[in-house]
């Protein structure tokens, strides 16, 4: 389409399920209505970001307590309400399973088939300790500017 | 109504219909019609929210049995 699209950002900086789960339906939703949508993760929201498994990385002492700390990938992170020590999640799980919901990897693999443009906020994942390798692929990363400079020309602008 | 291709998206939740919705809309051509099915409730507001927005028509839209079905053309 030659027309200038409509543009959609959202800046992911909670850690919660939940939450990030609403970013990303959001996030689909607007690439379906063909926007051009980015999500900049910054904070706990990068850890909707990080890969599943360990990757060998050379950390510091406080590095490897946050690593430590944090939820390794979306499907570990927990609810925002009635977390109940980890035994929300699972519950949450059951019912989305139940009602055909997507769950939040899945979300989060569609939104990168949309051609949703997901962004690391450098500094945040400086503080945190995290390494490129152990994020997803197809990340990008930026600051504050990258994410102005696209907020600036956008329809939907949303804080989660 | 005669539609070029018919989508099939009972079951599943928002925002999958919308989505899919969009995925099939990009293989017609403009002037060809989408029938879609679902027995999402929201579909009802959003297939036509979503038609309006991206430049389709909707041209009808029934409810049997708990499965909402739309007549979308492409713009």
């Amino acid at each position: 389409m030659t027309q200038s699209k409509k543009k959609t950002t959202i800046i992911l900086f909670s850690g919660d399920y939940d939450k990030a789960m609403a970013a990303y339906i959001i996030a689909n939703g607007a690439a379906a209505y063909d926007h051009d949508v980015t999500i900049f993760h910054t904070f706990w929201g990068l850890n909707a970001l990080r890969k599943e498994a360990p990757v060998p990385v050379q950390k510091g002492f406080l590095e490897k307590m946050f690593a430590k700390m944090m939820p390794r990938g979306a499907d570990r992170m927990g609810l925002s309400r009635m977390n109940f020590a980890g035994i929300g999640p699972k519950l949450i799980k059951k019912v989305i399973k139940k009602h055909n919901a997507m769950p939040l990897p899945q979300l989060i693999e569609m939104a990168k088939e949309q051609g949703v443009k997901l962004v690391a906020c450098q500094m945040t994942v400086d503080l945190l300790g995290l390494k490129p390798e152990e994020l997803i692929d197809g990340v990008e990363f930026a600051g504050v500017a990258a994410y102005l400079a696209d907020a600036s020309e956008g329809n939907v602008n949303l804080f989660i | 109504m005669n539609a070029t291709k018919v989508l099939d998206a009972k079951g599943l939740a928002c925002p999958m219909p919308v989505v899919r919705a969009k995925k099939a809309m990009d293989e017609l051509q403009s002037g060809q019609v989408l029938e879609v099915h679902t027995t999402d409730k929201g579909a009802k507001n959003d297939l036509p929210a979503w038609a309006k927005a991206s430049g389709h028509t909707m041209l009808d839209i029934k409810e049997d049995n708990g499965v909402l079905m739309f007549w979308i053309q492409k713009g």
